[in-house]
């Protein structure tokens, strides 16, 4: 069974929601993304997802755009980050998601990065740029590894879309609370609950909510209507002001509802 | 022959939609959208018109004798896209499009701009319409053109600085795809040239497909038959898509698509994704691309901004695998070289992007032979890169180091390498007997 599928059912038979955190590896450098991962894991992160530096981060903000070209500087390849999910794997049973975009994947070759990811210990990817219409050959390659492929919903996806996209949905969903980038926002869009309230009619596996959240209070709003919380910007930022592990703490207690687990 | 990608946007394995979720349904109702107006002969005649009575379509089919008889062979015909309103091709497609954002009900357009050319063509449409405008262009090519900068703010654009990454052209389409992704709702994102999701690809070769069907149009009025070459520049690709579209089913007309091989392929320091890249995935297509083993996408060089990109049209890589189109390269000094010739011969003054066709049919014209005929897309003027020309003649003047050209070619029909039968090097500078 997928370490993801397994940590997220057994947070809902103890009636908690999961922290998911983003950072991205070799930001500011290889040994120094090792010991924020560990960082957060130690500190309440339940499910980890590893960031795949990218020249060209369509997606993300400058927070994120930032830490890649950094992680970049520093000579990451993907190969690294493999070795890094490796060792973290010896120490961790914590689910991990290789978060990228397209191209480094399939530079790398779609089947060879899931034969890689599986033998290093890693339960899913998440790729930000290939929609469900390009994803067919990348999810056969990860259905042969047992990993686990992450689908997105945006507010902008009718109902009849998510259906579509949500009838191959493993692991989780997640659903990404803002038209826009990644980034660190103020407040959260209201009608966001609304939409997920629709989403879980329609599915059964658990629901992710991202992009935004960057504090307890709304890690806390969040967690009322999703089954687990994704911060990512945030956590970078806290790595890099020296702050990583009180923000995890803080976060884990809203989502966990008590505190973190020791 | 078919012409068209599958409902994905796919050309073979090329093309397709490779962007986050949120922009999707964007991308659908575009693709929809567009299939609904361009089956509406309404949307057709007003496109139309408007390219005859403000662009000033067509643009003349012109026998450049003089430059014929010193290329030495073939007789070379100009497509004139230089004598277009806004001095190049790009103005085709940004009117296609902004009629297309109204019809959509969209009050806004943005673009992505590299030397300022599509930036300009966009904020001159949103004036014509009476759109809002926002362009994305990179700190450092808003440097290098400020002329351009400064139109387009005349125009009522307003043009955000993009220091990300490079800050040139490909991170001001990063940027421009974030800033969508934000403002999904009310705003028309124009693409200039044959890259990006699908249906951009198709949509912008369908509205610069004008150029290709006057040109065989004119070919067959003037000169009583078809060409048996046409040389178009590729960056992104939106010229030479335009014009080759036209002669796809005529096999005996030869295509040849120009990269930019800027300093020399062997230098690293170019544009050739075709020529010297592979296959990737970027601003949301699958196409050639410039990368390093890692999947990183590397930086472009050319001489023209316009060609400045590493990246190319997803139905370029193609034509390319397919054989139909043959993709050569040209550095930066031999398409300064084919400047000078135009301009002393013919007082045209080309945009360097269009340069590089020129250099290309310097090279082709005398092994095609007399009693041939070869058109070149002259797809801009070069008023806009005077200033450039200029500070690069005054380093080369001054002795700076000379970045030698490259010789080695190599193309990609499968079938023919031109190394065999282009002419000894000696022949590429021949062009400074006439200056």
């Amino acid at each position: 069974m997928n370490r993801i599928i397994t940590t997220l059912d057994a947070l809902k038979r103890q009636e908690k929601k999961a922290l998911i955190g983003y950072l991205t590896v070799g930001d500011p450098d290889l040994d120094g993304s090792e010991r924020n991962i560990r960082t957060a894991i130690e500190n309440g992160v339940d499910i980890v997802e590893l960031g795949v530096p990218f020249s060209d981060p369509t997606a993300d903000g400058p927070t994120i755009q930032e830490a890649g070209q950094r992680a970049l500087r520093s000579g990451t390849t993907l190969k690294q980050i493999l070795d890094i999910a490796k060792r973290l794997r010896g120490s961790f049973d914590t689910p991990m998601v290789l978060f990228s975009y397209a191209n480094p994947l399939f530079s790398y070759g779609y089947e060879r990065i899931c034969a890689a990811a599986a033998v290093c210990g890693i339960d899913g990817l998440l790729v930000v740029d290939l929609p469900f219409e390009e994803s067919g050959e990348l999810r056969e390659h990860m259905k042969r590894h047992g990993l686990v492929f992450i689908q997105l919903i945006a507010p902008t996806t009718s109902l009849e879309r998510a259906e579509t996209i949500l009838a191959q949905a493993d692991g989780f969903v997640y659903y990404i609370l803002v038209k826009g980038i990644t980034g660190a926002r103020e407040q959260l869009d209201s009608s966001v609950g609304a939409h997920v309230a629709e989403l879980r009619k329609r599915v059964n596996i658990p629901i992710a909510v991202g992009f935004g959240i960057s504090n307890g209070r709304q890690a806390r709003e969040a967690a009322v209507f999703a089954d687990a919380v994704v911060v990512g910007s945030a956590l970078v930022q806290a790595a890099r002001d020296g702050n990583l592990a009180a923000l995890v703490q803080e976060l884990a207690e809203a989502v966990h509802g008590k505190s973190p687990k020791a | 022959m078919k012409h068209e990608p599958d409902a994905g946007g796919h050309f073979g394995v090329y093309g397709g939609r490779y962007v986050a979720e949120t922009l999707m349904p964007a991308l659908i109702a575009l693709d929809r959208a567009y299939r609904d107006a361009v089956a509406d002969p309404t949307f057709r005649t007003q496109f139309q018109t408007i390219l005859r009575d403000y662009v000033g379509r067509p643009s003349p089919l012109y026998l450049a004798t003089r430059l014929t008889e010193a290329y030495g062979g073939a007789r070379i015909f100009l497509k004139r896209e230089d004598l277009n309103h806004t001095g190049a091709h790009k103005i085709n497609n940004t009117i296609g499009q902004a009629l297309l954002a109204q019809r959509m009900g969209k009050r806004r357009l943005m673009a992505e701009t590299g030397a300022g050319q599509h930036g300009v063509a966009t904020a001159t449409a949103a004036a014509l319409f009476g759109m809002e405008c926002e362009i994305f262009m990179g700190e450092e090519d808003i440097r290098r053109q400020a002329p351009n900068v400064q139109r387009m703010k005349f125009l009522g654009a307003e043009v955000h600085p993009v220091s990300s990454g490079t800050a040139t052209l490909k991170d001001a389409m990063s940027e421009a795809l974030r800033a969508w992704v934000a403002r999904v709702d009310d705003t028309f994102y124009v693409i200039g040239s044959v890259a990006g999701p699908h249906p951009y690809p198709i949509m912008v070769r369908d509205f610069q497909s004008v150029i290709g069907t006057e040109t065989r149009r004119q070919s067959l009025d003037q000169v009583g038959r078809l060409p048996d070459m046409v040389i178009a520049c590729v960056g992104g690709g939106s010229n030479a898509a335009g014009i080759f579209s036209a002669f796809l089913d005529d096999t005996a007309v030869k295509l040849v698509g120009v990269e930019a091989a800027g300093f020399g392929i062997k230098t690293g320091k170019h544009a050739a994704s075709i020529g010297a890249g592979r296959v990737g995935i970027l601003h949301g297509s699958k196409s050639y691309l410039l990368q390093d083993a890692d999947g990183q996408v590397l930086n472009a060089h050319s001489v023209s901004a316009g060609l400045d990109y590493p990246g190319v049209g997803p139905e370029h890589s193609f034509w390319a695998d397919s054989g139909r189109v043959e993709y050569c390269h040209i550095t930066d000094t031999e398409a300064l070289a084919a400047f000078d010739d135009l301009t002393r011969l013919e007082g045209i003054l080309p945009a360097l992007e269009s340069s590089h066709a020129l250099a290309e049919a310097k090279k082709r014209a005398m092994i095609l032979g007399l009693k041939t005929d070869i058109v070149i897309n002259l797809s801009g003027r070069g008023d806009k890169d005077l200033d450039h020309i200029l500070s690069w003649k005054a380093s080369q003047r001054a002795g700076a180091k000379k970045h030698g050209a490259d010789s080695t070619r190599r193309c990609h029909d499968g079938k023919t390498d031109v190394s065999t039968v282009v002419p000894p090097r000696k022949r590429d500078e021949g062009g400074r007997r006439y200056s």
